[in-house]
């Protein structure tokens, strides 16, 4: 299992990138991994405004099904339209082509709410 | 949580491993899509060592078997197998299972996982008298379902069966000195058999046909790929198309509930009308419908998805379901399921989902 340095990540196993007020959001090798195939991927439309911990999508696959939590708030900018055609990115590339959603943080202190690559590895450990 | 004999080789080869019935059994090993894939186009195996082994034998053994569930036995003939149903007084189904004639007065009944221990019960308190023998040898035997195209080949390579062994016939052959039970059954809508083998030589059976199959793709498969596989070819699942409150003929098992013989639930069962009736569908949306979500007919509930899956035959999510029969709801028609409070539009389709590879 890979958990990137420099990613900030949730107990509900998504990662957040920021970069200059932008942050893209997807789910983590262990999310991946513990869905298997996965079959689709519902997101937001861009304009949506989400506040942090609420759900903003669903990931399908063949057997499970399983809410997104967004890790930040604020406005989602962008979504992966390649997810559509090729939902099964989210289990290829999960931290890159399997993106999910680009969201403009309203509030970038909730960033540092969230779990280090470090401590989202225990935490996974705890899991087991 | 109890584990099969090949937990260990599951478990070396990667498996994800899940409670199931009771049981510690592997869900996916590669992943769900390329077992499907080994399946419909190769082969793969499936430890089904947790499904239940009930032996009957005696005199009365025929009578008494007539007496517990709906298909009617007398017919048969050595090396032949049925598939039926056990039902309660009210007519709803205990469990569904697979008759195999082993003799004149001898038989084999292969019983769900986790209805097992509560089949045997049941059989042995119904005995009442008659001359017969309820076993339940489920600790005896293993179990391995080997399904796909290429799946005859393969077990003919490890172990010497007739080659006219017919679909839903079985025969009786050896491995490393033990008597294997060879049947041409199987829960994939693929040809294939399935091998019936004492506990101890279960594992090396296994071995043999994975060796034996590595040349042609072989792969071993999950509970996750048997689920979508039976979805596919349109078989029920107890627990999703069959349970304590669903009576065969509404689940569309007609086929197998035969009114000349008597039966426990047979009472119930004369004259019944069923309320609801069984439906399969396709998505037009790419949402799956999961067990239990709300079916719709012109915006108003009127039933219940009991198994959905993505099918990667069809490239489409699949559903089946129970609707209130008279909605009049018949193939080709539209109905939508309520995903997450949201309605998507389905149509409804005859089973099975997808041709049928079964040799008959």
């Amino acid at each position: 299992m890979e958990y990137p340095d420099g990613l900030h990540y949730t107990k509900d196993h998504e990662w957040a990138l920021e970069e200059e007020g932008v942050v893209t959001i997807g789910i983590t090798d262990y999310a991946q991994s513990e869905l298997g195939d996965v079959v689709f991927v519902e997101l937001p439309e861009e304009g949506t405004v989400i506040k942090a911990g609420e759900p903003f999508g669903v990931v399908e696959s063949v057997k499970s099904v399983s809410d997104l939590y967004c890790p930040v708030s604020g406005e989602v900018l962008e979504v992966n339209g390649d997810l559509e055609g090729e939902p099964e990115l989210v289990n290829s590339s999960c931290y890159d082509a399997g993106w999910m959603v680009k969201i403009a943080v309203s509030n970038k202190k909730e960033l540092g709410e969230l779990l280090s690559a470090d401590q989202y590895a225990d935490y996974i450990k705890s899991l087991k | 949580m109890k584990r099969t004999v090949l937990y260990d080789r599951h478990v070396a080869l990667g498996a994800r491993i899940v409670p199931f019935g009771g049981w510690d059994m592997p869900v996916q090993y590669a992943g769900v899509l390329a077992e499907h894939e080994a399946v419909r186009h190769r082969a793969g195996l499936f430890d089904v060592c947790h499904m239940g082994e009930v032996f009957i034998s005696g005199p009365d053994s025929t009578a008494f078997i007539n007496s517990i569930q709906t298909n009617n036995v007398a017919g048969m003939a050595a090396g032949q197998v049925l598939y039926s149903v056990m039902c309660d007084e009210k007519g709803n189904a205990l469990d569904d299972l697979l008759v195999y004639r082993l003799g004149p007065q001898s038989w084999l009944l292969i019983v769900n996982a986790g209805n097992s221990d509560k089949d045997y019960a049941w059989m042995a308190s119904h005995t009442d008298g008659s001359r017969v023998t309820v076993q339940n040898r489920s600790a005896d035997f293993g179990l391995l379902a080997l399904q796909g195209p290429k799946a005859v080949a393969i077990a003919a390579a490890v172990i010497a069966f007739p080659q006219e062994l017919k679909y839903y016939h079985f025969a009786l052959a050896s491995f490393e000195g033990a008597e294997v039970l060879v049947s041409r059954t199987g829960y994939t809508g693929e040809d294939g058999v399935e091998l019936m083998a004492p506990a101890g030589k279960t594992a090396a059976l296994w071995d043999a046909l994975m060796t034996a199959g590595k040349d042609d793709g072989i792969a071993p498969c999950g509970l996750a790929v048997r689920d979508l596989l039976r979805i596919e070819a349109g078989y029920s699942l107890y627990g999703h198309e069959l349970d304590a409150d669903i009576d065969p003929l509404t689940a569309g098992l007609r086929w197998v509930v035969k009114m000349d013989h008597e039966f426990i639930g047979k009472g119930a069962l004369e004259g019944l009308i069923p309320a609801r009736k069984k439906i399969a569908f396709t998505l037009e949306g790419k949402n799956i419908p999961r067990q239990g979500f709300s079916l719709l007919v012109d915006g108003v509930p009127a039933g219940t998805v009991t198994s959905g899956t993505f099918s990667p035959s069809l490239q489409k999510p699949i559903g089946i379901g129970y609707i209130a029969a008279d909605k009049g709801v018949s193939p080709g028609g539209a109905i939508a399921v309520d995903i997450r409070g949201k309605q998507v539009s389905a149509r409804v389709c005859k089973l099975p989902f997808i041709n049928s590879g079964v040799f008959k």
